[in-house]
C-alpha cells in the first residue's frame, strides 16, 4: 500500500497546506473577517464556475484508482508464484503513438484563436487519430499475447496487465467521446469559445493519461 | 468579544452577481423524475435510501428473532440466516446510510447551506442518482437469482465469498460486485458535484471558515469517498474477475469440498487490505457528516454558538486524513503480519484525540446554552450519548492486544452499530425533523416526534449495550446458533431474547415515524420560513419551500459565520448570516 | 429535566450492569492474565470518561434549559481550556495503549521452547497434527490431499513420516506448557478461537499463522471458528482438553502416525471394529457431521436422524422414499438429487465399497430412528 499511501499523503498534504492558507489566523466569529467578502473568496457566481476544477477532482480520483492498482500489483509480486512479463514489443510504438496524441492535444490547445482555425481542425483529428491507434495497438498487444497462450488467468502478472490496460484504455475512452463531441462541433464550424473548453480538458485529460501510462508501462517492464 | 459596530460603507451592497442560466425543465417527467434540481435528486435519493432501509431493517429483525428464539421459523435455515446478516450490513452502510447523507443531505443542504442556486454540474447529478437506482435494482435483483444473494457477510471475503460452501456464490456475489461497482460510478458523479459546489459556487461572503460545520462534515467525507471507494472498485473487479475467468489474485491453492480448483498462489490478506482500506474512511465518511449535522443542531437549539468552531474544523480534516492510515485495524487477527499491529494500534488511538476534542465541544456548546429541548435537539443529545459509549468501546477494539478475546464476537457487533449504526441513525432522525420544515413548509408532529425518540433511543440502547457483555463472554457473530456451547450459560439466551425484543420494539416505532412523515405533510403545523430561528442561509430563502434556484431574485450575501447566537448586544439572539452589520443591533429582524 | 434524569439513570445503569450483571469474561484458563489487565485498565479510564460526559452533559441540560428572557454566554473558543481536554486526552490514550502494545509484543514472540502443535481447518471441521519423536513438522501441500491423507502431508518427506495426525475429535495438550498453534486452511478463511484462552487467530489458505498461550486450568474447552467460512459456519467446533503431562502422553499414544495411517495401522485403525462403529468414525473423520446432525437439530444438511426409511421431498417436488439405494446415491454423487431446502454443495464422497456400507449401516442402526 506504500504508493497509494505516498499518494494520499501528498494529497493531504497540498488539502492541509491550502486550508491553513485560507483559514489560518482568521477567526470568523470577528466581524472584521467582514472584509472577505470583497477580496479573497470573489463569490463567484454559477456560471462562472471552473469546469477544470471537475476534472481536477477526477482526476484524484482516477490517480487514486490507479495507485491502488499499482499497490495491489506490488503486494501481489511478492508473492512465492509471480513470473515476470514477456513485455509485447509493440507496446514501445503504442506509448508513442500516445505521446503523439498527447503532443497534438497541447498543439491544438495552444492554436485556439480563430485565425488558428484550420491548425486547430487539424490537431484535434490527429490528436483523435493517434489516440485510436493507441488503442488500437493496445488491442494487438492483446491479441499477441493471446496467441501466444497467455491468458490472464494463466499467471497474476497477466492477469494485471490485462486490467491496468483495459482499465486504462476505458478512461482513454471516456476521453474519446468528450473529444468526439468536440471534434464534430469543430467540423460544424461552431464558434470557437464554445469548443475551447473541451479541447483544454481533454488536453489535461490526456497529458494525465500518458502519465499514468507511462508510469504503468515502467512497472510493466521493471518487474 | 466583538460589539457591533459599523459604518454603513463597510458592507457591500448586493453587486450585480452575473446570474446564471438554470436548467428549466418543461415536461412533466423533466421536472420530477429525470430532475436536474438538486432538492428534487436529493428527496429521489433520500426516499431510495429509505425503502432500501427499510428491507434492511426488515432483515435485522428476522436476524433478531432467529437469535432471539432459535428456529423460530422455518425458513431462516443457517444459509438464509447468514444472506440476512450480510445483506443487512451491505445495505445500511453503503445503500442507506453513505447514500443518504451525502446523496440525500448533501444535495439538499450543500447549494441551500453555501447560498448557490443548485448543483454546479446538474446533469451530472441526475445521472448520478439513477445510477445509484439502478445499483439498488441490481442488487435487489440478486435475491432472485438461483442461490439467492450472497451471504459471504457484508466484508465480502474471499475466498469463501466465491466458493460453493456460501450461499449466494454464483449469481448473488456477481450482482453485489456488480452493484457495488455501479454505486460508486454513480457516487464518483455526485461526488464531484459537492467538491466543486463547495469550493467554487459558494455565494459572496461564505468564507470558507463562515461555513456550517454541516457543509464541512459533508464535504469532507466526500472528499474521503472519492478517494476511498476506488479501493473497493478495485477489490470488486478483482475479485469479479478470480470469479468469472479464474483469475489468482486473492485465491491461494485450495481444496474446496474435496476437489482441487485451478487456483494458486493469490492472497485473500491482499483483498481484506484493499477492502479496509475503503472501509475504515467508511466509517467516517458515514460519521463526518453526522458530527457536522449534530453540530449544528447543537448550536441552533441550545442557541449558543458552536464552542470552538475551528477546532472542530481541524478535528474533521485531521480525523479524515488519519482515517486513511488506519485500515488494518479490522484485520489484527487475520494472520496479516502481526508487527503490524503496533503501527495501527497506535494510529488508531490517535485518531480518538481529534475524536474526543469533537465530543467535548458538543458538550461545551449546552454548557451556559439557552437550551430549547426540541425534538432534535433530543435526538441529538441522544447522538452524543450513543456516540461517546461507542467511541469509548472503540478504544477497546483499537488496542491490539484487546481486539484478541473481542474481535469476531458480539462486541464488535454492538460497538459497531453504536457508532455507525444507531449514532449516525439518531441523526438523520434528528436532521429530518429538522428540516422537513424547510423540505415541506411543515412541523413534524412533536408528540409523535418525542415518543419516536424516546423509544428509539432508550430501546437501541437497550440492543446494544448488553450485547457488548455477550462479546465479553465470547458469543461470536454470524452465527446462526449457539447451540452445545459449553462456556456460554443459559441465562444468555434469555439476555438474547430480551435484545430481540427490544429491537422489535425500536423496528415497530419506526412505523409511527413514517406515519409522521405522511401525516404531517397535510396536517403539519405551518412552519413559516424559519421556525428554529436559526442563523444559517437555508432559513432565509424567499419561499418554503425553497423554489428551483433556490433564492428568489438575489443570492444573499453573507456577513458573518453560521453561529452569531446569543451575541451581546444584538437586537435577537440570532444574527441571520445575510444580516449586514448596520442592522444587526439596530432593531430590524430580517434579512433583506 | 426528564430529560437529565434518564441520562444519569442510563449512566447509572450502565454501570451497575457493568459489575451486577452475570455476563462478563470466562474464567481465564492461560497465562493471558495481562490481556484481562489490559482490559481493566482500558474499563477504568474509558469507564470515568463515559460517566464524567455524560453526568456533565445532564447537568446541562438542567442548569442551562431555555429561558426566556435571558441569552446563551457567547464564548466562541476556549483556547486554554481545549488545550488542556486535549493534553488529558492524549494522557488517557498513551495510558491505555502502552500496556497494550508492550502485551501485543509478548504475543507476537512465542518463546523458543514452546511445543508445537499444527491447527488445520477445513469447511467445516478441525484436525491437528503433532510432530512426533522429531520434533519437526512434515511439510505439505493441498496437491497430496486425499482422503487417505486429509492433511496433504508429503509422503516424501521423512520429518512428515511421524507426525501424528489428530483428524477429527478433541485435542489434547499438556498443561503448564507454552505451546505454539501454527495455523493452516486448506479451503477458505477460519479462526481458532477458544474463549478461556483469550487469544484467537485466522487460518489462512496459502500461508501459516500462529498464536501461542500457556494453559494454566485444568479442563475441556470449547474450540470455536469464529471467521465465518460458509453455511456450517457455526457448527464448526471441536474441543481443547487441558490435560496433565501424564495424560496427554497417553491420549497421543491414542493416534496414529502419518507412516502409521498410510499403512493402515495404528491405534485407530478399524480393524475388527462394528460396521456401525466404523461407519460412526467415517462420519466424523470425513466431516459429514458438520453439516448433519445426529440429534434431529437443524444444519446445514439434512439431518440423519430417523433418516432412514423416511420420505423426502425433494427439489424438483418429487418425493423419494429413503432406502439403502437413496443413500449410496446421496453419498457418491450427493449433488443429483437435491432434498427441498437445502443447496447442492455436498461434496461426492471418494469412498471403497466397504466404507460406504459402514456409512450406511450407521445411519440406518447408529443414529436411531427418531422420534
Ligand atoms: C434496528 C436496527 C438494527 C438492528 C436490530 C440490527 C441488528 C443486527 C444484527 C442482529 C446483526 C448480525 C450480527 C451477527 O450475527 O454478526 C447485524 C449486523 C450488521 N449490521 Fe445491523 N442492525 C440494525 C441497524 C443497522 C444499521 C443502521 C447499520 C448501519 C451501519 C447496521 C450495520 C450492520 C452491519 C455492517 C452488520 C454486519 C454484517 C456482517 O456481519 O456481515 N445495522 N445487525
Ligand atoms: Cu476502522
Ligand atoms: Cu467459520
Amino acid at each position: 500500500m506504500t504508493t497509494t499511501l505516498i499518494f494520499m499523503a501528498v494529497l493531504m498534504i497540498v488539502v492541509a497546506w491550502w486550508l491553513l492558507r485560507q483559514t489560518a489566523g482568521t477567526e470568523p466569529w470577528q466581524e472584521s473577517a467582514m472584509g472577505a467578502i470583497t477580496g479573497g473568496h470573489g463569490g463567484r457566481s454559477f456560471i462562472q464556475v471552473d469546469r477544470k476544477l471537475g476534472l481536477f477532482v477526477f482526476l484524484a480520483v482516477a490517480t487514486s484508482l490507479f495507485s491502488l492498482f499499482i499497490s495491489a500489483y506490488m503486494m501481489r509480486m511478492e508473492l512465492g508464484d509471480w513470473r515476470p512479463l514477456k513485455d509485447p514489443s509493440l507496446l514501445w510504438w503504442n506509448t508513442g503513438a500516445l505521446v503523439l496524441s498527447s503532443v497534438a492535444m497541447q498543439w491544438a490547445r495552444n492554436n485556439n484563436k480563430h485565425e488558428q482555425l484550420s491548425r486547430l481542425r487539424y490537431a484535434v483529428l490527429l490528436a483523435g487519430v493517434f489516440a485510436v491507434a493507441f488503442m488500437f495497438g493496445q488491442w494487438q498487444a492483446w491479441k499477441q499475447l493471446n496467441a501466444l497462450g497467455l491468458f490472464a488467468y494463466t499467471n497474476p502478472a497477466y492477469a494485471f496487465f490485462y486490467l491496468m490496460t483495459g482499465l486504462h484504455a476505458l478512461h482513454l475512452m471516456g476521453g474519446l467521446v468528450v473529444w468526439c463531441l468536440a471534434a464534430v462541433k469543430l467540423l460544424r464550424g461552431v464558434e470557437l469559445s464554445k469548443v475551447n473548453l473541451s479541447i483544454e480538458l481533454c488536453a489535461v485529460y490526456w497529458h494525465f493519461l500518458l502519465l499514468i501510462w507511462i508510469i504503468l508501462f515502467g512497472l510493466l517492464l521493471s518487474t | 468579544m466583538a460589539i457591533v459596530t459599523h459604518d454603513a460603507d463597510e458592507y457591500v451592497a448586493p453587486a450585480a452577481i452575473p446570474e446564471m442560466e438554470l436548467y428549466h425543465p418543461k415536461t412533466w417527467l423533466g421536472r420530477y423524475v429525470f430532475s436536474q434540481d438538486a432538492k428534487v435528486i436529493a428527496i429521489q435519493y433520500a426516499c431510495t435510501a429509505i425503502a432500501i432501509g427499510l428491507v434492511a431493517l426488515v432483515m435485522s429483525l428476522l436476524i433478531r428473532v432467529q437469535l432471539g428464539w432459535p428456529g423460530a421459523f422455518d425458513f431462516i435455515d443457517p444459509s438464509a440466516y447468514i444472506q440476512l446478516v450480510t445483506m443487512h450490513g451491505m445495505i445500511m452502510v453503503v445503500y442507506l446510510l453513505t447514500a443518504l447523507f451525502l446523496g440525500g443531505f448533501g444535495n439538499y443542504l450543500i447549494p441551500l447551506m453555501v447560498g448557490a442556486r443548485d448543483m454546479v454540474f446538474p446533469y451530472l447529478n441526475m445521472l448520478s442518482f439513477w445510477v445509484y437506482f439502478i445499483a439498488v435494482l441490481v442488487l435487489v435483483a440478486s435475491f432472485f437469482v438461483p442461490g439467492g444473494s450472497s451471504g459471504a457477510g457484508w466484508t465480502l471475503y474471499p475466498p469463501q465469498a466465491i466458493l460453493p460452501g456460501t450461499p449466494g456464490s454464483d449469481g448473488g456475489i456477481i450482482l453485489m460486485l456488480v452493484s457495488l461497482a455501479l454505486f460508486i460510478v454513480g457516487f464518483t458523479m455526485g461526488g464531484l458535484n459537492y467538491v466543486v459546489t463547495v469550493l467554487q459556487a459558494r455565494t459572496r461572503g461564505m468564507t470558507l471558515m463562515r461555513m456550517p460545520l454541516t457543509i464541512w462534515g459533508i464535504f469532507m467525507a466526500t472528499v474521503l469517498a472519492l478517494l476511498a471507494f476506488p479501493a473497493l472498485f478495485v477489490s470488486a473487479i478483482m475479485m469479479l474477475l478470480d470469479k468469472i475467468i479464474g483469475t489468482s489474485f486473492f485465491m491461494p491453492a485450495i481444496i474446496s469440498m474435496g476437489e482441487q480448483l485451478d487456483y494458486s498462489g493469490g492472497s485473500p490478506i491482499l483483498f481484506q487490505h484493499l477492502f479496509w482500506f475503503f472501509g475504515h474512511p467508511e466509517v467516517y465518511i458515514v460519521a463526518l457528516p453526522a458530527f457536522g449535522i449534530v453540530s449544528d443542531l447543537l448550536s441552533i437549539h441550545a442557541r449558543k454558538n458552536i464552542f470552538g468552531y475551528r477546532m472542530m474544523v481541524w478535528a474533521i480534516i485531521i480525523i479524515g486524513a488519519l482515517s486513511f492510515i488506519v485500515w488494518a485495524h479490522h484485520m489484527y487477527v487475520s494472520g496479516m503480519n502481526p508487527y503490524f499491529g503496533f503501527f495501527f494500534a497506535t494510529t488508531t488511538l490517535i485518531i480518538a484525540v481529534p475524536t474526543a476534542i469533537k465530543v467535548y465541544n458538543w458538550v461545551l456548546t449546552l454548557w451556559r446554552g439557552n437550551i430549547r429541548l426540541n425534538v432534535p435537539m433530543l435526538f441529538a443529545i441522544g447522538f452524543i450519548f450513543t456516540f461517546v459509549n461507542g467511541g469509548l468501546t472503540g478504544l477497546f477494539l483499537g488496542n491490539v492486544t484487546i481486539d484478541l478475546p473481542l474481535s469476531d464476537t458480539m462486541f464488535v457487533v454492538a460497538h459497531f452499530h453504536m457508532v455507525m449504526a444507531v449514532s449516525p441513525v439518531l441523526v438523520v432522525f434528528g436532521a429530518i425533523y429538522h428540516w422537513y420544515p424547510k423540505m415541506t413548509g411543515r412541523m413534524l408532529d412533536d408528540t409523535l416526534g418525542k415518543f419516536h425518540f424516546w423509544v428509539t433511543f432508550l430501546g437501541t440502547y437497550a440492543i446494544y449495550y448488553p450485547m457488548h457483555y455477550l462479546g465479553f463472554l465470547g458469543v461470536p457473530r454470524r452465527y446462526y446458533a449457539l447451540e452445545g456451547t459449553n462456556f456460554i450459560p443459559e441465562s444468555a439466551a434469555s439476555l438474547n431474547e430480551f435484545i430481540s425484543i427490544a429491537a422489535i420494539v425500536v423496528g415497530a416505532v419506526q412505523l409511527v415515524f413514517i406515519y409522521n412523515l405522511f401525516i404531517s405533510y397535510y396536517r403539519g403545523k405551518e412552519a413559516g420560513d424559519n421556525p428554529w430561528e436559526a442563523t444559517t442561509l437555508e432559513w432565509q430563502t424567499a419561499d418554503t419551500p425553497p423554489q428551483h434556484g433556490n433564492f428568489g431574485e438575489q443570492l444573499p450575501l453573507v456577513y458573518r459565520w453560521a453561529y452569531d447566537y446569543g451575541v451581546p448586544g444584538a437586537t435577537q439572539d440570532y444574527i441571520p448570516q445575510n444580516v449586514p452589520p448596520s442592522k444587526a443591533s439596530s432593531g430590524v429582524d430580517n434579512a433583506e | 429535566m426528564i430529560f437529565a434524569i434518564a441520562l444519569i439513570l442510563l449512566v447509572i445503569g450502565s454501570v451497575a450492569f457493568h459489575f451486577f450483571s452475570p455476563w462478563y469474561l470466562t474464567p481465564l484458563a492461560s497465562d493471558w492474565s495481562t490481556i484481562d489487565d489490559t482490559i481493566n485498565i482500558t474499563f477504568w479510564i474509558t469507564g470515568a470518561v463515559f460517566v464524567a460526559v455524560n453526568l456533565f452533559m445532564a447537568w446541562c441540560v438542567v442548569k442551562f434549559r431555555y429561558k426566556k428572557n435571558t441569552r446563551s454566554h457567547y464564548q466562541p473558543e476556549n483556547k486554554k481550556l481545549e488545550l488542556w481536554l486535549t493534553g488529558l486526552t492524549a494522557l488517557g490514550v498513551a495510558a491505555m495503549l502502552a500496556p497494550g502494545l508492550y502485551v501485543w509484543a509478548d504475543f507476537v514472540n512465542p518463546p523458543e521452547d514452546a511445543d508445537i502443535l499444527e491447527v488445520v481447518g477445513k469447511q467445516w471441521q478441525w484436525s491437528y497434527r503433532f510432530p512426533g519423536d522429531d520434533g519437526v513438522l512434515g511439510t505439505v501441500d493441498t496437491r497430496h490431499t486425499t482422503a487417505a491423507n486429509p492433511l496433504g502431508i508429503n509422503p516424501n518427506d521423512p520429518n512428515g513420516q511421524d507426525d501424528i495426525i489428530v483428524a477429527t475429535g478433541d485435542l489434547h495438550i499438556p498443561i503448564d506448557r507454552p505451546v505454539k498453534m501454527l495455523l493452516r486452511s486448506q479451503d477458505v478463511l477460519h479462526d481458532f478461537a477458544v474463549a478461556e484462552f483469550r487469544v484467537k487467530m485466522d487460518l489462512v489458505p496459502g500461508i501459516v499463522t500462529y498464536l501461542w498461550l500457556t494453559p494454566t486450568v485444568l479442563g475441556t474447552y470449547d474450540v470455536l471458528c469464529e471467521e465465518l467460512c460458509g453455511i456450517g459456519h457455526y457448527k464448526m467446533r471441536s474441543q481443547v482438553v487441558v490435560d496433565t503431562q501424564k495424560g496427554y502422553s497417553a491420549w497421543l499414544k491414542t493416534h496414529p502416525t502419518y507412516a502409521q495411517t498410510v499403512a493402515g495401522t495404528g491405534p485407530a485403525s478399524n480393524i475388527g471394529l462394528s460396521l456401525v462403529e466404523k461407519g460412526r468414525r467415517l462420519s466424523q473423520s470425513s466431516g459429514c457431521v458438520a453439516c448433519h446432525s445426529i440429534d434431529g437439530s437443524a444444519g446445514v444438511g439434512p439431518t440423519w436422524l430417523g433418516l432412514y426409511g423416511k420420505t423426502e421431498t425433494l427439489a424438483d417436488g418429487s418425493t423419494v422414499v429413503v432406502d439403502e439405494a437413496y443413500l449410496k446415491e446421496s453419498i457418491v454423487s450427493p449433488n443429483v438429487s437435491i432434498v427441498q431446502g437445502y443447496a447442492p454443495i455436498m461434496p461426492p464422497g471418494n469412498f471403497t465399497d466397504e466404507e460406504i456400507e459402514a456409512l450406511i449401516a450407521y445411519t440406518k442402526e447408529g443414529v436411531g430412528s427418531g422420534s
